[in-house]
């Protein structure tokens, strides 16, 4: 008996010991510091891209270890786990990996580490991309990947007919005919009920030359281009050059309309670029489509940024570790091992030129035009209303339950509301 | 059933003090001791969250600041203020997806248990088969019915339809509605199965021998004795389906007045981060399910009495 009392104490001591060691650490608040093992939090690595990065720092710095957590895939699910986790102010989280929309919620919330400017390239990377990061004057975020909206049109059609692909909607809607002639729909995009369509609506009110809210979310902008974007999008349907079915298009399902052969013309991310390339019985696209950069109203149009920013949350003990791990993770070098595994849209101007990348993924410099257009989607610690927001009144807009007019007036009512409100 | 095991403890009861010996004491003593633990737990898991959940719903909801009292503020906004189109658009949603689920899971779940109930080859086959739907997680079924309802999915090449069945709300209600269906039938088979089984088979063969028509056996026998299993499973289903989350949440994320009381309560609190205004919904769509579980429970057992006092006196 005394025995196993001595085993017990003895065991009860070294569990005693390794707690106080690893809550011990590097207390302290103010700046970065504190160093020590830390972890990374983002979105399911659905492309494996995270390992080769972790593997690497991890074998530089032994005693600064990088863990992966990863959430769900969904970017709702993920803002919650984030949003529980912060506001309990828990230290589990070091490295967050967030997506463009959130910085300004995270930020005003008191949950990020104001990041030193200077310490960060930002100058090489996409001025668009570096601005998803920032808010109320101050870099919360770097971007780690970044991402916008191509237009892929059906090459082999167009050439046949001796056409360009379009650089405006009217050039767009006047191809429209030569669709139907080859028993195609027109033009498609994600017009769910879901941020895909606020993503929509946005690249349309900015192709007219509007904003929907500036000023970090404090003043609606809206008006004349907005109506104008709209009007576009909601005649699409009542026109019928936007197909019927595609108020239930998320980004898949309008991938698999155009790489069915079904459709002329398709909004959507660089991904479709690999997939549509790819020898595959139901790809019916392959070699015989092409991309462009985003339509506008009168010239090219502008597109919504994605990808991913990382930050140092506020109330991790390890700041400096963090720090110094965001700057390795979006180093040039690491970036482009990145693009290379992934074919992720790289926050380096420099990769878009890269001859090794380019090989790999001809789609980069058309991707690169339209990016430097690019605008952040609203900056607003009250981005999920909005978006909610957005998608009631854009949705009722392409449903024909409200004018554009209506639904605009309608929408920036709310807007100003919640921006005053909260 | 329930009326029966709670009568021989209310008649223990009434017996007085005088029958109560010292060791009964002792022993309703020791019970309420054991007991406290179980208590002790309910407070925490159920009475705590409830009672926070009606605090919070008096709060108001301040993003960056300090939340304060408002009374019913967030009640008003939702009944008749701000709130109040969408939270009756989905109560409405959410009352009509219940009557018209359970009407036909009750039907076809009744009609499954009766199958599977008679004694044939391949049984074990036919009831493991029937219950697949009931065993897939609902946010799998979703997607999956989804897909079916695509466009260009099974639903509307099998029909030669060209309905968007997502893209307006009755479609989407009878969407929702069907995969709903296809999901739980089988549960109600399930408890149905169950009160089926416990029937004497005797009683049967004793009609039979009286001369009784398979319909007459049917309506005499069957449907007062299972009687109860189906008020259990129409319960269950009720508190589900006034809940339900999963199916509307994916296959249409509220689009076209297809919102439900669980969906715009998580939206709320969740994803706007308005606990309160969440916890006022969630709250409201409490007391609902509360009164309409117990009104549907009265005038269950009311018929219950009423047919057992018929019985008795014929």
């Amino acid at each position: 008996m005394p025995r196993r009392l001595v085993k017990f104490v003895l065991i009860g001591a070294v569990i005693a010991l390794v707690l106080t060691a690893c809550g011990g650490g590097n207390g302290g608040g103010g700046g970065a510091e504190g160093t020590g093992p830390i972890t990374f939090v983002a979105g399911k690595d659905t492309s494996g891209k995270y390992p080769a990065v972790i593997n690497k720092w991890n074998a530089a710095h032994p005693d600064q270890k990088v863990s992966l957590l990863e959430l769900p895939t969904a970017a709702d699910a993920q803002r919650s786990q984030f949003v529980t986790n912060l506001q309990a102010k828990s230290d589990r989280y070091d490295v967050l990996g967030i997506d463009v929309v959130w910085t300004a919620e995270f930020a005003k919330s008191k949950w990020l580490l104001a990041l030193d400017q200077g310490q960060f390239p930002l100058a090489q990377m996409l001025q668009p991309a570096v601005e998803t990061g920032k808010f109320d004057g101050k870099q919360w975020a770097i971007p780690y990947d970044t991402n916008g909206g191509l237009l892929f049109y059906r090459k082999d059609v167009l050439d046949k007919a001796g056409k360009q692909p379009p650089k405006t909607f009217d050039e767009l809607k006047a191809l429209c005919p030569l669709a139907k002639q080859n028993g195609m729909d027109c033009y498609a995009a994600q017009f769910k009920k879901y941020e895909g369509l606020t993503v929509n609506f946005a690249e349309a009110v900015q192709a007219a030359g509007g904003e929907i809210m500036t000023d970090n979310g404090t003043k609606v902008a809206l008006g004349a281009p907005a109506v104008q974007g709209l009007t576009f999008l909601a005649d699409g349907f009542k026109q019928g050059y936007i197909p019927k079915p595609a108020i239930t298009y998320q980004e898949e399902e309008s991938r698999t309309a155009f790489m069915s052969g079904k459709l002329m013309f398709l909004r959507n991310w660089p991904y479709v670029y690999t997939l549509a390339s790819q020898a595959d019985p139901a790809n019916k696209v392959r070699g015989k489509f092409g991309v462009a950069p985003l339509p506008g109203f009168t010239g090219t149009g502008s597109s919504s940024l994605g990808g991913l920013n990382l930050a140092v949350s506020a109330f991790s003990k390890k700041q400096k570790t963090a720090v110094e791990f965001i700057k390795f993770a979006t180093n040039q070098a690491n970036a482009k091992e990145m693009v290379g595994l992934t074919g992720n849209a790289p926050a380096w101007t420099a990769l878009y030129s890269d001859p090794d990348l380019v090989k790999k993924f001809p789609h980069l410099p058309v991707l690169l035009q339209g990016l430097q257009a690019a605008k952040p989607r609203p900056i607003t610690p009250y981005y999920q209303e909005v978006t909610s927001a957005i998608e009631d009144n854009a949705y009722a807009a392409l449903q024909g339950q409200k004018s554009p007019d209506q639904a605009v007036n309608d929408l920036s009512a709310k807007l100003n509301e919640i921006a005053q409100n909260g | 059933m329930a009326t029966e095991t709670v009568r021989p403890v209310r008649v223990r009861r009434r017996g007085g003090p005088a029958r109560t010996s010292e060791g009964r004491r002792a022993e309703a003593r020791l019970a309420f001791w054991l007991l406290i633990p179980t208590g002790v737990i309910l407070a925490v898991i159920i009475a705590y969250p409830v009672v926070r959940a009606i605090w919070l719903s008096l709060l108001s909801d301040n993003r960056f600041g300090t939340p304060e009292f408002v009374g019913f503020k967030n009640y008003i906004r939702a009944l008749t203020g701000t709130g109040s189109d969408t939270f009756w658009q989905a109560f409405w949603f959410t009352t009509l997806l219940t009557i018209v689920t359970m009407t036909f899971e009750l039907v076809i779940g009744f009609s499954m248990a009766l199958i599977m109930n008679r004694a044939f080859r391949g049984r074990g086959l036919v009831r493991a088969s029937v219950l697949v739907p009931w065993a897939i997680p609902t946010a799998v079924a979703a997607q999956l019915w989804l897909w079916n309802f695509n466009p260009t999915g099974v639903i509307n090449a099998v029909f030669h339809t060209k309905i968007i069945w997502t893209g307006s709300h009755w479609p989407s209600f009878w969407a929702i509605a069907l995969a709903d269906v296809w999901k739980t039938a089988p549960f109600i088979a399930l408890l149905v199965l169950a009160g089926l089984q416990i029937i004497p088979g005797e009683l049967y063969e004793a009609a039979k021998v009286d001369g009784a028509t398979a319909m007459q056996r049917f309506r005499r026998i069957t449907l007062p004795l299972v009687k109860g299993a189906v008020i259990v499973a129409v319960l269950f289903r009720m508190l589900d389906v006034l809940r339900i989350f999963d199916l509307p949440f994916i296959m249409t994320n509220g689009a076209n007045q297809t919102e439900t009381l669980s969906t715009i309560a998580y939206k709320e609190s969740i994803q706007n981060v308005h606990p309160s205004y969440g916890s006022t919904l969630s709250t409201l769509t409490f007391f609902y399910i509360v009164v309409t579980v117990f009104l549907v429970n009265w005038v269950a057992k009311a018929d219950v009495v009423k047919s057992s006092a018929g019985r008795g006196v014929s």
